[in-house]
């Protein structure tokens, strides 16, 4: 299955695979999401949405509807 | 003379930006705006070493010179100006030592524009706490430029930063990377195209809007009209770009930077876990938000007194040691008055500003905008709209500024649309005054009746921008692409001078920009109120001699219907007679009339209209709380200000739409006349039936 960033858990991590450059702002890519950086759940607000997370060291929020469109590759923790 | 050299000031939100600026210029700085537009502009003068003088522009935050906002914007046109009488000597781009990587983007972008550049990093002193360790040599042979490394919290580098601005002339102008490897045709064909312009900046120009002095205009519009790509290829070449930077960034890092993670220690984990906690950490932002109105209430009842009780003694002593004549009763029934009426209100507007600016210092403001985004989307806002919302209960114009980071602009409109109904520092002397007159003291559970009140208001302001916000999400048909990106800073303890500095700028401006107003409008009342035309007027001695003849009444009694008695008949006395009519049903007399409409242009010459009104001709020594305490109410009888007036009247200052520079702001910040002229319509009409309803069913 194909993974994206709305699927991750608190205080899991992944690697970003893809971004559709379509449905992201530039800024987003700006701040450090861009494919092959590590991306973290920090925390969820109620109801799931938005989202705050440490991309490649860089902490931010973004809502669901944007993170839908970015593809990541679970990290698994022996 | 000695030589002044331009020093620009660039770097990512929250990265000590302004500290650094705050360390470099103390308290030469002076803030003004963009000619033209709203942007703040920060500048101040610095010595150098050397006897080099700097004049010294904080610009605005931005990550990249990808402009998405009118304030990014202002970055990129000084630095592709080359006319421009601020075009930086040198660029200082300030950058946090824990978000290096991104921080560097910007930095490879302002080094292609071949602009002497240096590099600071900042927040020195916490690289111990997070294991990081630098190879200064290393970065700076790499990245192709000085570096600072500095700590604005513990004064740390701040001389060694100094001079290096001082010997700007020996930074290379060097780009450290070749970002136009990521389409050699394009780049190529676009260098054949204009051999004499800077290749990045011919760049900048395709993939923005920016607006050029007029010397480089002709050549440069050119460029903007070079249009051999597509708008979604010149997206995925910007993209490309960006990882192109980050590529070179990270290469650069993994040499020059090295993270030991095992050293951090990480107090923003704890913190984050309470303050963005589902329950928690809407509890404890209720709590911060309950502790403030109280404190702003309780902290400056004192000052506020003694303002009142000063104002009252220096204009009676004006009247008894100035020779009598038009000009002492000017100053002491006129202009004193109406400068206590704003003085008066220093006290609370500080510690407003206080409050704000701690709470955006430290970092928590993000943490509400995370906390509040699903709530405020589901009425049409933004969690960003929280900002301008909380920043609203200062003033509606920054606040309305504020907005400019709203990524969509619907929601951005109806966050512009809906700040005004959020309680502005220019409504609390309307409230704070009518509050004391009409809500009784005494406590509940510890919180005073009258800061519940206040509370109330507050609430009531709220509620009503979030339940027009939803009406207006319903109503508005705008399609528009909704982002939200936040930044996360760091958890900061708040620089004491950054925070003072913000206090004292903000309440200066508040203070001199009302000032101006309410001193020109408080002169106009007193002529309005000291002359009239006719009979009535100038002959209201005999009237009302002759009319009290048979009378046994007192000579002060007298002299108190003599003067009440011309007021009445006085210029302003008749325009607010002539009004009456539609305000009495809401509960005020006349003189209140007059009040309402002087203060259409801004809320708080409300408080210094009645003032003057009820100084004209009264000699004792009152303060303005007492005098309103002793209307008398013309037709009822009793006190003017009761519980349905008074409640009526502070339900119709939360609503109405009394002040002209928001709806310039809104004019300029939407473009168009249509929505100032919807706010203005419909907020006083709304505020008119409420305050209607209101007094109807508690008289």
């Amino acid at each position: 299955m194909q993974y994206t960033l709305a699927h991750l858990k608190r205080g899991e991590q992944a690697i970003i695979t893809d971004v559709s450059s379509n449905h992201i702002p530039l800024k987003l890519l700006e701040m450090g999401c861009l494919p092959g950086n590590v991306v973290e759940l920090v925390q969820l607000a109620p109801f799931q949405d938005p989202m705050y997370l440490n991309i490649n060291g860089s902490h931010l929020a973004i809502r669901k509807e944007t993170a839908i469109h970015i593809l990541i590759e679970k990290v698994v923790h022996e | 003379m000695s030589k002044q050299i331009n020093v620009a000031l660039i770097g990512n939100p929250n990265t000590g930006k302004t500290s650094v600026f705050n360390a470099l210029t103390g308290l030469n700085q002076k803030v003004g705006n963009y000619p033209g537009i709203t942007v703040e502009k920060k500048e101040g003068v610095c010595k150098l070493p050397r006897g080099v003088k700097a004049h010294i522009i904080d610009l605005p935050g931005t990550y990249s010179l990808n402009a998405s906002s009118l304030d990014e914007n202002v970055v990129i046109e000084l630095l592709l100006n080359k006319t421009d009488k601020d075009f930086p000597d040198i660029a200082v781009v300030v950058s946090d030592v824990e978000n290096l990587k991104r921080n560097l983007l910007l930095f490879t972008q302002i080094k292609d524009l071949e602009i002497p550049t240096l590099l600071v990093i900042n927040m020195a002193d916490r690289m111990h706490y997070k294991g990081i360790s630098l190879d200064i040599d290393y970065l700076e042979k790499h990245l192709k430029t000085k570096i600072a490394l500095i700590s604005t919290r513990k004064k740390l580098g701040i001389e060694d930063l100094k001079n290096l601005i001082s010997h700007y002339k020996d930074l290379p102008v060097t780009p450290c990377l070749h970002a136009s490897e990521i389409d050699k045709a394009y780049f190529d064909s676009l260098r054949k195209a204009f051999p004499n312009q800077l290749l990045y900046k011919l760049w900048l120009v395709i993939t923005q809007d920016v607006n050029f002095g007029k010397t480089d205009r002709n050549e440069i519009e050119a460029v903007a009209n070079f249009k051999t790509k597509s708008k979604t290829d010149l997206k995925r070449l910007q993209q490309k770009e960006t990882i192109k930077r980050y590529q070179f960034i990270n290469n650069v890092l993994k040499q020059g930077q090295t993270i030991d993670a095992s050293q951090a220690k990480d107090l923003r984990t704890k913190l984050d876990r309470v303050l963005t906690h589902k329950v928690w950490g809407y509890l404890i932002f209720f709590v911060i938000l309950l502790t403030i109105f109280q404190a702003i209430y309780d902290w400056s009842s004192v000052p506020m007194d003694f303002i009142d009780t000063a104002f009252a003694s220096l204009s009676e002593w004006a009247k008894s040691q100035l020779p009598n004549g038009a000009f002492t009763n000017l100053l002491a029934e006129g202009i004193i008055p109406g400068l206590g009426g704003i003085v008066i209100f220093i006290p609370q507007i500080a510690f407003l500003f206080l409050f704000i600016s701690v709470l955006e210092e430290s970092g928590y403001m993000s943490r509400v905008v995370f906390l509040m985004d699903r709530v405020m989307r589901r009425f049409g806002l933004s969690g960003k709209s929280v900002v301008p919302l909380i920043s609203g209960t200062a003033c509606a114009i920054p606040a309305i500024m504020a907005t400019r980071n709203i990524e969509s602009w619907k929601e951005r409109l109806i966050t512009i649309l809906v700040t005004p109904f959020t309680t502005c520092s220019a409504r609390l002397p309307v409230y704070l005054i009518i509050i004391s007159l009409v809500i009784p003291d005494g406590r509940f559970f510890g919180l005073g009746y009258q800061a519940l009140t206040l509370m109330l208001l507050y609430l009531i302001g709220f509620g009503a921008a979030v339940f027009s916000a939803y009406l207006l999400n319903k109503i508005l048909k705008i399609k528009s692409r909704t982002f939200f990106v936040v930044e996360m800073p760091n958890y900061k303890l708040p620089l004491l001078k950054n925070v003072a500095l913000t206090v004292v700028e903000k309440t200066k401006s508040f203070v001199y920009g009302a000032g101006k107003i309410i001193l020109a409008i408080s002169i106009i009342l007193w002529f309005l109120a000291s002359y009239g035309p006719g009979d009535n007027f100038n002959n209201a001695e005999n009237i009302i001699k002759t009319e009290y003849a048979s009378q046994n009444i007192t000579d002060d009694e007298l002299q108190q219907k003599i003067a009440s008695h011309k007021l009445e008949h006085s210029f302003i006395g008749l325009t607010g007679r002539s009004i009456e009519p539609a305000i009495r049903p809401l509960g005020y007399d006349w003189k209140i009339g007059i009040a309402i409409v002087s203060s259409f242009a801004a809320r708080e010459v409300f408080v210094g209209t009645l003032a003057t009104i009820y100084s004209v001709g009264s000699d004792d020594e009152a303060t303005i709380k007492n005098r309103m305490a002793a209307e008398v109410n013309p037709i009822l009888g009793g006190p003017l200000f009761t519980f349905a007036s008074g409640i009526s009247l502070l339900l119709f200052y939360a609503f109405a739409m009394q002040c002209m520079s928001t709806l310039a702001i809104v004019k300029r910040e939407t473009n168009s006349w249509k929505w100032p002229l919807l706010q203005l319509g419909i907020m006083s009409s709304f505020a008119y039936i409420i305050a209607l309803i209101a007094f109807q069913i508690l008289k």
